[in-house]
């Protein structure tokens, strides 16, 4: 996994209101109007807090007839996670040394 | 919604479940991985104040302190909770937290079962009702320690 694809992912979330949308989007999927209802942005803002969203994995779309139906995609948190993981592969061997050591 | 499972290690050590307790906490600027450090203040010393509301921070050579999180259970010597408080935007933020959870069994006289568990890792992207906790600490940034980790994870 990508160390770059992390970073991507903590800066996309580094918005509140692109955290906001997630949180939405995590309760079920909508439609940029239907996030753009519940929120204090305009509907152009909404779609390019999605964009950036998408651009680090952390959201994905669908087709309902004519319109965009947006989602949460785990991919981006997963990398957040893989990350976490082998960190704390490394911290603990460390630990266990330091344990032992003595 | 698919939710992020938690991660969890166990891994078991030749020493008593104090010491074990004793180098994760007290110690644990012995082990804490510090490797490939950027910028102008490199970590100097990693810190757990022992007991709940215990502060885990690292200071920088430079002076400033870098939280992490805070002690949130503290049962030496077989069980602590640490709140990890790095959000998304690189920095220690006070209304962030995802759990840290160790316990340390004791399976012999000097053999001792280390489970980790970090969990709650889908508040990385989700803001739940109720995850929001008020932590009185002055906020603080230790990119420089995940940057770390980046780094070394990328090593491997």
């Amino acid at each position: 996994m990508a160390n770059a694809s992390v970073a991507t992912a903590f800066a996309a979330l580094a918005d509140p209101t692109r955290r906001q949308i997630f949180e939405r989007l995590a309760q079920r999927t909508r439609s940029v109007g239907e996030l753009a209802a519940g929120l204090p942005v305009t509907r152009p803002a909404v779609s390019q807090h999605l964009r950036v969203l998408a651009e680090a994995g952390l959201v994905a779309h669908e087709r309902d007839g004519a319109r965009r139906v947006y989602r949460i995609d785990p991919r981006g948190l997963e990398a957040m996670r893989a990350y976490l993981d082998r960190f704390w592969d490394r911290a603990l061997a460390a630990f266990k040394a330091a344990v032992e050591g003595e | 919604m698919s939710s992020v499972p938690p991660v969890r290690k166990e891994l078991v050590v030749a020493a008593t479940a104090e010491r074990a307790f004793q180098v994760f906490t007290d110690g644990i600027d012995r082990w804490w991985p510090r490797q490939h450090h950027i910028g102008s203040s490199p970590l100097k010393r990693a810190v757990i104040e022992p007991g709940v509301g215990g502060r885990w921070y690292g200071l920088s050579e430079d002076g400033t302190e870098c939280l992490v999180g805070k002690v949130l259970a503290w049962e030496p010597p077989h069980r602590l909770v640490l709140a990890w408080q790095i959000t998304s935007d690189w920095k220690y933020d006070p209304a962030f937290v995802t759990e840290v959870e160790v316990t340390f069994t004791a399976e012999g006289p000097r053999t001792t079962r280390v489970v980790l568990e970090h969990r709650d890792l889908h508040r990385y992207g989700l803001a739940e009702p109720g995850y929001r906790k008020s932590i009185d600490s002055p906020t603080g940034g230790w990119g420089f320690i995940l940057q770390s980790y980046a780094r070394s994870a990328g090593a491997e």
